[in-house]
């Protein structure tokens, strides 16, 4: 190959470097490993994260069983070291799975159109933010204090250039809902949109009709964010939203200490020019044969440029992949019984416990440590190889004395027992 | 000559609605070991939906050979060379997929106490060490879960920096040759857009630079090499005539599998620049994500990273929340952890000598590449290349056939399409990257299919222009798909044609 290229050595393909910019050194970085030394690297690393742990943790990330067919799909490398779809005569296998996918986010969620996925939950709010800021031309973000507050942290970096002026809502310090009264007050003609979470980050279910009805009544739009997906196996969709945006993890996402997740949005068929991110549609080839495809990326960045929706481009395909399968496995029955066995579980949790909210919740909701600290009660447990639930001064003073717990399908009632235990 | 493929026969499927049947089911859960709740008690009637209209039933046996159907629709890596320039389509390591899926770290919650997550810190920690090594910068942040969402990050941290420094700016330079995510995201940053012509031989122009910087323009965003494969052999000068003005050099890092081992952009004046983990690291591109952006900053920009940020506190990792520079959060948690823990295993198999290996096969390739399609193809810019090589269609374009045919064609000789009609600064662009991944075997098969196509296009150009033709489907009809959008399935377009 070197003869071909008429070069000496392969060093000589760098020759048209500059000296200054070469690396005249070997990278300080320690020999090769070989597949073994790879795998016991890894883990021992694994073995210092408590996998033997049972735990009651949520807050946007929750424990859910991941049937064994998700991984068998994913790992097939025809799905797994493809690309982007682009070319679509060899890419019906993914932008068929998608048409599937963004179907059954419309089903699950009420809504006309979804994408095809955004990196997060978290990020899919500052974009279902933007989005709705296009939509109504203006700039005023009413934000639930009861949204997951990394979710409003990260509204806030991107708000910050993008002139959204964001605000915050307050809850009911005894449902744990939403603060109408508090929402309709700040409400005004600037407004683009009232951001919601249900259920919400304290496990609650929202007032969706209540928000819809004040933001509609001054022009502006209804954000309803989800983080525990399963709930949409029992609860009545937001259909009264303008836009919902989600965090699809429970599908049968690893929690892989915080990612790789998979968000979306969807919406109302009116907005669908102004949704950012990939969508695929239905259309035939030249003989007539069903076919799918990219489309309406005139939205997108690799067309518009600096016009664009969103700089999104790589997105969680192969992430949405795994929630397109765990919806096809537990389908219809399957999502409602499952969502079914978290609403029981977590009621026989709260049944022992102290709820700190009146409001109904789904399978999450927040306790109090009977004027003990979150800490020490965690680390009681902690002896009983048990990971407690959030303590949530951290992000809400207020509710220092508390913790947020989640009671999945994996939680066993034994444990769930033990766990009571410990607030005595 | 059609050498590497012949067709057989694959399997028609349905879409998964179609093939619902009331009743079915593949799933089998536990039985419950509390008392059942009658979920209008707890969440009140009208919280509880009635059903979730149309959602799928299928057996097991059903679910799985629906996927394994469609998946054999597709093309991957698994099949062969992936010749997309600027994407990078490299072998993915099959057991970065097992260690990422090893339960202490595939189970691990973000919020669990940090005396039950060092490993996955340590993890972090490492990557972090080796990526700043490998680019020369001071800091890396592992926050960003793609190459667009670096850019994003790398930006607001500009921004931040400048703020600080009395004045943001107001502009973002960006080369014609530039990727869209590059103007998309100065512009979400808060930016107006400068568009840069590149000179006639396909680099920076140093003159029409020193013109244009002014004290309004905050960075310089560059790609380097650009998407014309070209290093731009005077980024020290460029560094030099931004940093005289108190402007910023960020450097797009989608082309650093040219790079890795050979040149550190932290020592050719780079201030801040991200990398995408599922091109020169390997990690699978899974049909379009998930990613890995992480960026890397000098040291004058790390006080404004993302929060939070890992610190050794005595003998454990910890997080640090207490930046008060810091630009914020740009997602919750810490990362696309599994893409990172993926990221370090490949990093770990090759070490620093098997890196720079891998990156002067790389460019080895694409230099083979262009050598023995050059007599069949323009080439417009005469540059030396690195990892790509970009021809254009314009002996092609006399006969009637553009690069997205011959892209067309080369599916039907068994390869994945080039990079089509990019960069915008070359008239019908065939934007070629073969990455180290490839053979001797593999390459010559693909430049004799190219050969073929060449002399197809002046024998047959139809055969050209119609393709492809062994595909299950042929050149879908792209501009209905636009104009009356079909964007999910509902019961009343079920279509008996479309078995």
């Amino acid at each position: 190959m070197l003869d071909v290229c008429g070069l000496e050595n392969a060093e000589a393909l760098f020759g048209h470097l500059p000296e200054a910019v070469r690396l005249k050194r070997p990278l300080a970085l320690e020999r090769g490993a070989s597949e073994y030394e790879i795998i016991e690297y890894f883990r021992d690393r694994a073995s210092e994260n408590g996998a033997e742990y049972a735990s009651f943790l949520g807050a946007g990330v929750y424990h859910h069983y991941r049937p064994v067919l998700v991984d068998t799909v994913v790992s097939r490398g025809e799905f797994l070291t493809a690309y982007t779809p682009y070319q679509a005569e060899i890419s019906q296998g993914t932008l068929t799975t998608i048409f599937e996918f963004q179907t059954m986010i419309c089903q699950l969620t009420g809504m006309d159109v979804a994408n095809a996925s955004m990196y997060d939950g978290s990020t899919a709010v500052p974009e279902a933010a933007m989005m709705a800021a296009r939509i109504t031309g203006k700039g005023g973000i009413l934000a639930a204090r009861s949204v997951h507050p990394e979710y409003r942290a990260v509204l806030a970096t991107y708000a910050r250039y993008e002139g959204l002026n964001i605000q915050e809502f307050g809850y009911s310090a005894e449902s744990g809902q939403i603060d109408l009264e508090d929402l309709d007050r700040r409400l005004n003609e600037l407004t683009a949109a009232v951001i919601i979470q249900s259920p919400n980050f304290f496990g609650i279910v929202e007032k969706v009709k209540a928000a819809a009805d004040l933001a509609h009544r001054r022009g502006a739009l209804l954000i309803v964010i989800f983080t525990e997906a399963v709930s949409l196996g029992i609860l009545e969709p937001a259909a009264e939203a303008d836009i919902i945006a989600g965090e699809l993890q429970s599908f049968a996402i690893a929690p892989s200490y915080g990612g790789p997740y998979a968000g979306v949005i969807a919406t109302k068929e009116k907005y669908v020019r102004q949704m950012p991110g990939r969508l695929v549609g239905e259309t035939r080839d030249t003989h007539g044969n069903r076919a799918f495809c990219l489309t309406l990326s005139t939205r997108e960045q690799h067309i518009r440029r600096e016009k664009a929706t969103s700089n999104i481009c790589t997105n969680q395909a192969l992430i949405a992949l795994m929630a397109n399968v765990f919806m096809t496995v537990y389908g219809k029955q399957g999502l409602r019984e499952l969502a079914l066995q978290n609403l029981s579980k977590a009621r026989y949790l709260a049944g022992k416990l102290k709820p700190r909210f009146t409001g109904p919740f789904f399978n999450e909701f927040v306790a109090l440590t009977n004027g003990r600290s979150p800490d020490a009660v965690n680390k009681a447990l902690l002896r009983k190889k048990i990971i407690g639930g959030l303590p949530l001064g951290r992000f809400y003073p207020e509710l220092s004395g508390s913790v947020l717990l989640c009671a999945t399908e994996m939680n066993r009632r034994e444990q769930m027992d033990s766990l009571a235990e410990a607030f005595q | 000559m059609i050498k590497k493929v012949r067709s057989h026969l694959s399997q028609n499927e349905t879409l998964l609605f179609e093939r619902s049947s009331p009743g079915k089911r593949g799933y089998q859960l536990p039985e419950l070991d509390v008392p059942v709740v009658d979920p209008a008690d707890a969440l009140g009637a009208e919280n509880v939906r009635a059903e979730i209209r149309d959602f799928p039933e299928v057996s097991e046996v059903e679910a799985i050979r629906h996927f394994t159907r469609l998946s054999t629709w597709n093309y991957a890596i698994d099949h062969g060379m992936y010749p997309l320039g600027s994407c990078t389509m490299k072998y993915n390591p099959r057991v970065n997929e097992l260690v990422a899926r090893m339960e202490g770290l595939a189970w691990a919650h973000p919020y669990q106490p940090e005396v039950l997550a060092q490993g996955a810190m340590e993890i972090m920690a490492r990557l972090e060490t080796a990526l700043a090594e490998i680019t020369g910068m001071d800091a890396v942040t592992l926050q960003p879960a793609a190459g667009a969402h670096g850019e994003l990050t790398g930006i607001l941290l500009v921004r931040a920096f400048l703020e600080r420094r009395g004045n943001p700016r107001k502009k973002i330079l960006i080369p014609d040759s530039a990727h869209g995510t590059n103007p998309a995201t100065a512009a979400i940053a808060g930016y107006a857009v400068e568009n840069l012509r590149s000179s006639e031989r396909g680099v920076l122009d140093v003159g029409t630079l020193e013109n244009v910087v002014t004290e309004d323009v905050a960075a310089l965003m560059v790609t380097n090499p650009n998407t014309l494969g070209v290093f731009e052999d005077n980024i020290i000068h460029v560094a030099e005539i931004l940093h005289r003005k108190g402007a910023l050099l960020y450097m797009d890092g989608a082309n650093m599998n040219a790079l890795v081992g050979i040149a550190r952009p932290g020592d050719f004046g780079v201030d801040v620049m991200h990398l995408n983990l599922h091109k020169t690291f390997s990690t699978p591109h899974g049909g379009g994500g998930p990613g890995g952006g992480p960026v890397a900053v000098k040291k004058e920009l790390e006080p404004f990273l993302p929060i939070p940020r890992l610190k050794r506190s005595g003998r454990k990792w910890t997080w640090n929340y207490r930046r008060k520079l810091s630009i914020g959060r740009v997602r919750a948690f810490y990362g696309n952890f599994g893409v990172l823990v993926r990221a370090l295993a490949y990093i770990l198999a090759h070490g620093g000598e098997g890196l720079r290996n891998a990156t002067v096969d790389a460019v080895l390739n694409a230099n083979y590449v262009r050598k023995r399609l050059e007599p069949y193809y323009d080439l417009p810019y005469k540059l030396p290349n690195m990892h790509e090589v970009v021809f254009s269609d314009d002996r092609q374009a006399a006969r009637g056939v553009r690069t997205g045919d011959i892209a067309k064609r080369l599916i039907d000789y068994g390869f994945h399409p080039y990079t089509v009609s990019f960069p915008l600064i070359v008239r019908g662009a065939m934007m070629i990257e073969p990455t180290e991944t490839e053979s001797k075997l593999e390459l010559d098969q693909f430049i004799d299919a190219m050969i073929s196509i060449a002399e197809e296009v002046e024998s047959d150009p139809e055969l050209v222009k119609t393709a492809p033709h062994g595909t299950r489907i042929s050149r879908v009809d792209e501009v209905t798909a636009a104009r009356r959008p079909v964007l999910r399935w509902k019961p009343c377009c079920c279509d008996a044609t479309a078995r």
